[in-house]
């Protein structure tokens, strides 16, 4: 039986005919009863319930996810890993996800393929350029490596931009961030599951949430389409279905659900190595391993829970891309899809317990939530574990909006979400 | 492209249109608000999943109107002029 992977493992399995690996996950039957049950079966899911395991010895946990792991938010984004935000508090959270990032294969035995290949943000007016040397100031002073880029940087990073004298948008410079990239998205959902797994944790598909065990307004467990299930912790990371299972459990969330589209090319030989996005056009792009070019932009304007992009939206994602690239006008586009995303007013995440006790909330990451899947899973997991914030979790409260002491990103950071 | 019904001009595009917020979400009255009633009404959303009625704005008249609409598979089942229960006036 091979369960660690190694080029040795592989090679020895090459031997025997590949016949001794071990499934990567468990598929057992739900227990009446954990110690806690996270809800919700994608990266910050994972990531909370291998955490569980592994930093605080919790091992009788149950995830539930309606679908299969990694088919929401998780297997529906653009891959990119990044921590140059405005705000300190975002800074220590992004930064968090981040640095575990860099290490995550090693920590997961899972190659999540993670890619330092660097960021940058281009600046098309002298006023942005303005705006971009504060930012740079900002994110330096929180820690986070960032430079500023001239023309002539952006040249030579990206030199199949568009920089013709007569371009909509013509480049002034940029921000960049050599250590943020990519990482493989369903790598990240399936290595999390394996090491989560073989801690002891029971990761149940096909396990939809119908209801909450509400006993002396405490939240005991939840009901499931595979029966009722009782901890006395439960954490939910739901992304874009965080308000319905909110209304189930009693209480609202300054949540709008809006779908998030992207789509991807046909692939291509090596064209463009690091991402790059354009905050005029509102695109951005990157190329995978495969050697697709990965396109991304902003969300579609109507509050939506049905998983697929509006072709309106798609039409001015392309239209951008190839203002930017106009060399990829003959490029055929392969596949496009959306996810839903979990907007909040200020584009801070939402970490703490829920109005309902016993109840451990990890949502509103909307638009960003991948990138920030080590540090998610890391904070709901100290929360479930000891039920105190983290320090880093502390100011991303739910009670931040009552108490008017928002984070805000959107303003801070120039995020369309 | 979907057409939304704008209740002064008919049937038009969607790119013509902006989201306005939940229909129903009054600003409440009077000087001592709390800030829970406060945050409430600023920033929590019931956010449906199916059935919605929303505020709309139809940014080519400058008209606000109300919207009934399926938040899944997208579907408007009618819309109306505002009354008294979406803004309070």
């Amino acid at each position: 039986m091979t369960r660690h992977y190694s080029a040795l493992s592989l090679f020895k399995e090459g031997l025997a005919g590949q016949t001794g690996w071990v499934k990567a996950w468990r598929s057992p039957d739900p227990k009446p009863r954990y110690d806690a049950v996270i809800i919700g079966g994608g990266g910050h899911g994972l990531a909370t319930a291998y955490y569980l395991a592994k930093n605080h010895g919790v091992t009788n946990v149950a995830l539930l996810e309606k679908g299969w792991i990694g088919g929401g938010n998780t297997g529906r984004n653009t891959t990119v890993v990044r921590s140059n935000y405005f705000y300190p508090e975002s800074a220590a959270i992004y930064g968090l996800a981040h640095s575990l990032y860099k290490t995550l294969s090693k920590d997961l035995n899972y190659n999540v393929m993670f890619s330092a290949r660097g960021i940058l943000t281009l600046a098309h007016s002298e006023a942005a350029m303005e705006t971009a040397a504060r930012s740079v100031n900002a994110i330096q002073v929180n820690g986070i490596d960032c430079e500023l880029f001239s023309v002539e940087d952006v040249r030579r990073v990206v030199p199949i931009y568009n920089f013709s004298p007569d371009a909509r948008f013509p480049v002034y410079g940029g921000t960049w961030q050599p250590s943020g990239g990519t990482a493989r998205h369903d790598a990240v959902a399936w290595g999390y599951a394996r090491a989560a797994s073989r801690l002891g944790v029971d990761i149940i598909q096909n396990c939809e949430i119908t209801d909450f065990i509400i006993e002396g307004g405490r939240c005991r467990g939840v009901v499931t389409s595979r029966g009722a299930i009782r901890a006395e912790r439960t954490g939910m990371a739901v992304a874009g279905h965080s308000s319905v299972l909110a209304a189930k459990a009693g209480f609202r969330l300054p949540v709008n659900s809006y779908a998030l589209q992207a789509c991807v090319s046909e692939p291509v030989k090596p064209i463009i190595d690091t991402v790059v996005i354009s905050p005029d056009t509102g695109v951005y792009v990157s190329q995978s391993d495969k050697g697709e070019l990965v396109i991304g932009g902003a969300l579609d304007r109507i509050p939506s829970y049905g998983q697929r992009g509006n072709l309106q939206v798609l039409e001015g994602v392309i239209a951008g891309m190839l203002e930017m690239f106009p060399i990829f006008g003959q490029l055929k586009m392969m596949r496009q899809w959306a996810g839903i995303v979990d907007v909040v007013p200020d584009s801070s995440p939402i970490i703490g317990e829920s109005p309902l006790p016993g109840l451990f909330l990890n949502c509103g990451w909307g638009t960003g939530g991948f990138k920030a899947i080590p540090a998610g899973g890391t904070l709901l997991a100290h929360l479930l574990a000891t039920g105190q914030h983290h320090d880093i979790s502390r100011p991303f409260d739910l009670d931040r909006f009552a108490r008017g002491r928002l984070i805000d990103e959107a303003a801070g950071s120039g995020i369309a979400h | 492209m979907q057409l939304f019904p704008c209740p002064f001009c008919g049937p038009r595009e969607e790119s013509e249109f902006h989201y306005g917020g939940e229909a129903g979400n009054l600003r409440p009255d009077g000087a001592d608000v709390t800030a829970e009633r406060w945050a409430g009404y600023l920033h929590m959303r019931n956010n449906p999943k199916g059935a919605t009625r929303e505020v709309w704005v139809h940014m080519t008249c400058g008209e606000f109107f109300a919207m009934s609409r399926d938040s899944v598979n997208h579907k408007v089942s009618g819309s109306s002029v505002l009354g008294e229960a979406e803004h309070g006036r």
